[in-house]
């Protein structure tokens, strides 16, 4: 059976139409819009309009003091809150040459994996609805809920949490927390398990996935794809790795890779990625050392002139905020690399000749947040 | 009891307006609350003590809406098809025996009756399809005609092996042919053929994709094609749709019932009735929400794929199997 | 030959076991709120939208109109008018009103008041039919009309 239309060598001129998935369309997650050019059902080309909720984060950044730019961290991909929060706070602690308490890292690094277990159980579910399996989304958000729960005990929000600060957090993790969390380790193996036979085994599942939507390494590299889509390709890139930061280099994790790069590929990566968590979050609270949590911050900031760049891998890949300081209590320039714009710009090319069913299960597999992507 | 026939007829017509109409508006309330408890949710629970007055507010708000026909459609075939896809599944119930007393219409080819009527409601998605002037809608019209198409031949052939084993069209004598135990239904028939439940299995799977079920849900494919055929329907034109499908799925279920399951007998031999029947039938249609809501759908290619490459040989196969043993063994 | 068939049958299995876990988990309770008839009572550290604190001994805000709150707000959503009553050292605070519209429930102005005179609400299904009410919240009125000390 044919699964991918060769479209290199047409005879003749082709009977296409143009089909506009989106703005509002219930594949996107979002307000996307993709332009497809189809032959029946295969497509030819498509075309990517973003920009539907943009708000110019990096300008807001621009025009209010850095404390001030916290709560925006949260909001550009909210599904990563921790992670982005994370990096930005720790761009000025670099700047401002701020010494951040052990245990405040200690807790950071564990409230980020948490953060990244709701978020890729976010996209497991998300991704079965794109596949058409309501029920797995339930199921997701049932033990979601227990992570949410424990983080708004702990932050105080659910979803845009902003609980780090420069130089810390806004307040120490309580017991209940550590406890709570520890129980919700020993609760969710198992739960992985279950989804493991509900759905990774399940043959329409692996039917719809194995050995379609290719992503190469090359092509990873050539748009600056990062996180489950290179390591989908084979690519062991972590920045928690490649640029370690906070504690990770004192902790013990792998970074998942599977080699096929297809859909599959990357629906492995990402649940290999939770176990990892999970192991990641036991070692951070048999470690986790007593002390403050909060450095001395000066009141008012004025990181000195210059260049800063921190990278975090969120969720979704390599997270990185640059900034450019002049001395201000405003930065001068605040830049935000997010990696679902690169990640997104693989689909135009990976999706051609693909089936309509088939690339909305890519587009699902690249695991989209649009305000990441406008920002 | 000679019931004189212009009553008759009245009656069964009312009684089998009022089973669907009952079936589809409460299926749906099955549906969803299944749905809920599938996924740990409680489902309708506000109108009504459970929600059981659910499907009446649901009526009463589709049918409240404007049905809009977009501008550009084939307006005659844009309303014709869903009257054309409700009559042919309400037809099926005219011949179907509910128990040796409860046919509304024993004619001796019901079987052949019952499979041509169930063809057709292909065209009514497929003019529903065409007609709508969306792009989405064409592109699932397309898939349910092909879908249909492949899976029409390996239940007929299934039905076909059935057919030779009672060697009679009649389904009330089929059904009377699977009297005494529950061995002694078709799909337990293993002299006639050892791969009986196989057939059963095959036919189960022909049945969902025939009715458009999850997880051959071509026609609506909500991930992907919006709300495929029935994107531009609104109102009630989407409501009678919503009950044909339910209608077509009752029908199905009850004909595996007929097939397979041996109708209204008991499977212990005890109290052979109507409400076998209808336990049977319920058991079956619970297994298609149950099914719906456990997987995620197919690929469209992989499902022709499944036809054409699995359920055909197979079905053929048995058909094989059946005749010849039906020739050494004779009967 | 052989794979063919073994992929059908494991597939087939594989389709088994999860209907067996979706009915497993039919018969598990329902772990949803049944919202408008059950609600959550917020944890302590819920971030609603800020509130003045009462002070237990006088009743009144502590409040010293500063404006510390509204200039470190990211949102500008603070208004803060204060006024220096005969006998009294500080200023206390006449006006109070805060834009929920604009406001990202940050914490900021929470965090920084040097008096400690704000608090989180816990309430988290606020709904209205006029964006006015939302649009100027009154904190110094809801202070004084709120009966729990
Ligand atoms: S919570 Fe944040 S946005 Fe809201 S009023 Fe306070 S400082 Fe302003
Ligand atoms: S609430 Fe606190 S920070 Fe704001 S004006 Fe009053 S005393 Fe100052």
């Amino acid at each position: 059976m044919l699964k991918v239309l060769d479209t290199s060598h047409s005879t003749g001129p082709q009977e296409t139409f143009v089909l506009n998935l989106g703005p509002q369309h219930p594949a996107t997650h979002g307000v996307l819009r993709v332009k497809l050019t189809m032959d029946g059902e295969f497509i030819t080309n498509a075309e990517i309009v973003c920009g539907y909720i943009h708000r110019e984060h990096e300008k807001m950044g621009e025009n209010r003091k850095w404390d001030q730019f916290l709560p925006n961290t949260s909001r550009i991909d909210y599904l990563s809150a921790m992670m982005y929060t994370h990096a930005y706070v720790a761009v000025v602690e670099k700047a401002a040459g701020i010494q951040v308490p052990r245990r405040a890292e200690y807790v950071r690094v564990l409230t980020s994996e948490m953060n990244r277990i709701t978020s890729h159980l976010l996209w497991w579910g998300a991704f079965l609805i794109d596949l058409g399996g309501l029920t797995p989304m339930l199921y997701a958000f049932d033990d979601r809920e227990m992570v949410l729960d424990l983080l708004e005990a702990l932050t105080g929000a659910r979803l845009t949490f902003c609980y780090y600060r420069f130089g810390g957090l806004c307040d120490d993790v309580t017991d209940d927390f550590l406890t709570g969390t520890r129980k919700f380790v020993k609760h969710f193996r198992p739960r992985l398990k279950i989804f493991r036979r509900l759905v990774t085994d399940n043959i329409i599942v692996r039917k719809r996935l194995e050995d379609l939507g290719h992503v190469p390494a090359e092509m990873c590299r050539k748009y600056g794809a990062t996180g489950p889509m290179i390591r989908g390709a084979g690519v062991a890139y972590d920045v928690r790795r490649a640029e370690p930061y906070s504690v990770y280099p004192e902790l013990e994790f792998d970074i998942p890779t599977q080699p096929a790069g297809d859909n599959m590929a990357r629906y492995l990566v990402r649940m290999a990625e939770m176990e990892q968590s999970l192991r990641i979050i036991e070692q951070t609270l048999d470690k986790m050392p007593d002390g403050p949590f909060m450095a001395k911050v000066p009141r008012i900031l004025r990181p000195p002139a210059g260049d800063y760049v921190f990278a975090v891998e969120s969720a979704r890949g390599r997270f990185e905020v640059r900034v450019v300081s002049s001395g201000k209590e405003i930065p001068h320039r605040v830049r935000l690399r997010s990696p679902c714009f690169c990640n997104l710009s693989v689909f135009e090319e990976a999706c051609r000749g693909m089936l309509l069913a088939d690339a909305l299960a890519l587009m699902g597999s690249i695991d989209l947040v649009i305000p990441d992507i406008d920002r | 009891m000679i019931i004189p026939e212009p009553f008759r007829l009245l009656t069964s017509l009312l009684a089998v307006a009022g089973f669907i109409g009952a079936n589809a508006a409460y299926l749906v309330w099955v549906e969803r609350k299944a749905a809920a408890w599938f996924q740990r949710r409680a489902g309708p629970t506000e109108v009504g003590w459970g929600g059981l007055l659910q499907p009446l507010a649901d009526a009463i708000k589709l049918m409240s809406k404007q049905i809009i026909v977009p501008p550009g459609t084939d307006r005659l075939l844009f309303c014709l098809a869903p009257v054309l896809i409700m009559v042919p599944a309400a037809m099926c119930f005219a011949v179907l025996p509910f128990s040796a007393a409860l046919v509304p219409r024993d004619i001796n080819v019901s079987l052949l009756m019952v499979f041509a009527f169930g063809s057709l409601n292909v065209i009514a998605v497929m003019l529903a399809g065409w007609s709508s002037r969306n792009k989405y809608a064409i592109i699932s019209a397309a898939r349910v005609v092909s879908q249909n198409v492949a899976y029409e031949i390996p239940m007929l052939l299934v039905v076909i092996t059935v057919l030779m084993v009672s060697r009679t069209m009649n389904l009330t004598e089929i059904v009377a042919k699977q009297a005494g135990g529950f061995w002694h239904w078709n799909v337990f028939n293993l002299a006639a053929n050892p791969l009986m439940p196989v057939t059963f299995v095959i036919f189960f799977i022909c049945m969902l994709a025939e009715t458009n079920r999850a997880p051959f849900d071509m026609a609506e494919a909500e991930s992907e094609l919006v709300a495929g055929v029935f994107t531009e329907y609104a109102g009630m034109g989407f409501g009678v749709f919503f009950m044909a499908e339910y209608a077509n799925i009752v029908a199905g279920c009850a004909m595996a019932t007929i097939l397979f399951l041996g109708g209204w007998h008991s499977p212990i031999g005890l109290w052979p009735g109507v409400w076998w029947f209808l336990l049977k039938m319920y058991f079956l249609i619970f297994t298609v929400i149950w099914v719906r809501w456990t997987f995620p759908r197919t690929q469209f290619y992989g499902l022709l794929n499944l036809s054409w490459k699995i359920l055909i040989p197979l079905s053929l196969f048995t058909l094989v199997l059946t005749s010849g043993l039906l020739k050494i063994f004779g009967r | 030959m052989k794979a063919p068939f073994n992929e059908v049958i494991s597939g087939f299995v594989s389709l088994l076991t999860g209907m067996g876990i979706t009915l497993g988990q039919l018969f598990r309770p329902i772990v949803t709120v049944q919202y408008p008839h059950q609600t959550l009572t917020m944890p302590k550290r819920f971030r609603g939208h800020i509130l003045l604190k009462k002070e237990p001994t006088t009743g009144k805000s502590t409040c010293v109109a500063c404006d510390l709150c509204v200039k470190a707000c990211p949102s500008d959503c603070i208004l803060v008018e204060g006024e220096k009553k005969p006998g009294e050292k500080r200023k206390s605070v006449t006006l109070f009103e805060l834009d929920y519209t604009k406001c990202s429930l940050c914490g900021a102005c929470v965090e920084v008041c040097p008096v400690d005179a704000l608090e989180y609400s816990r309430a988290y299904n606020l709904a209205s039919t006029s964006k006015q009410e939302y649009k100027v919240m009154d904190l110094v009125k809801r202070l004084e009309d709120s009966k729990h000390p």
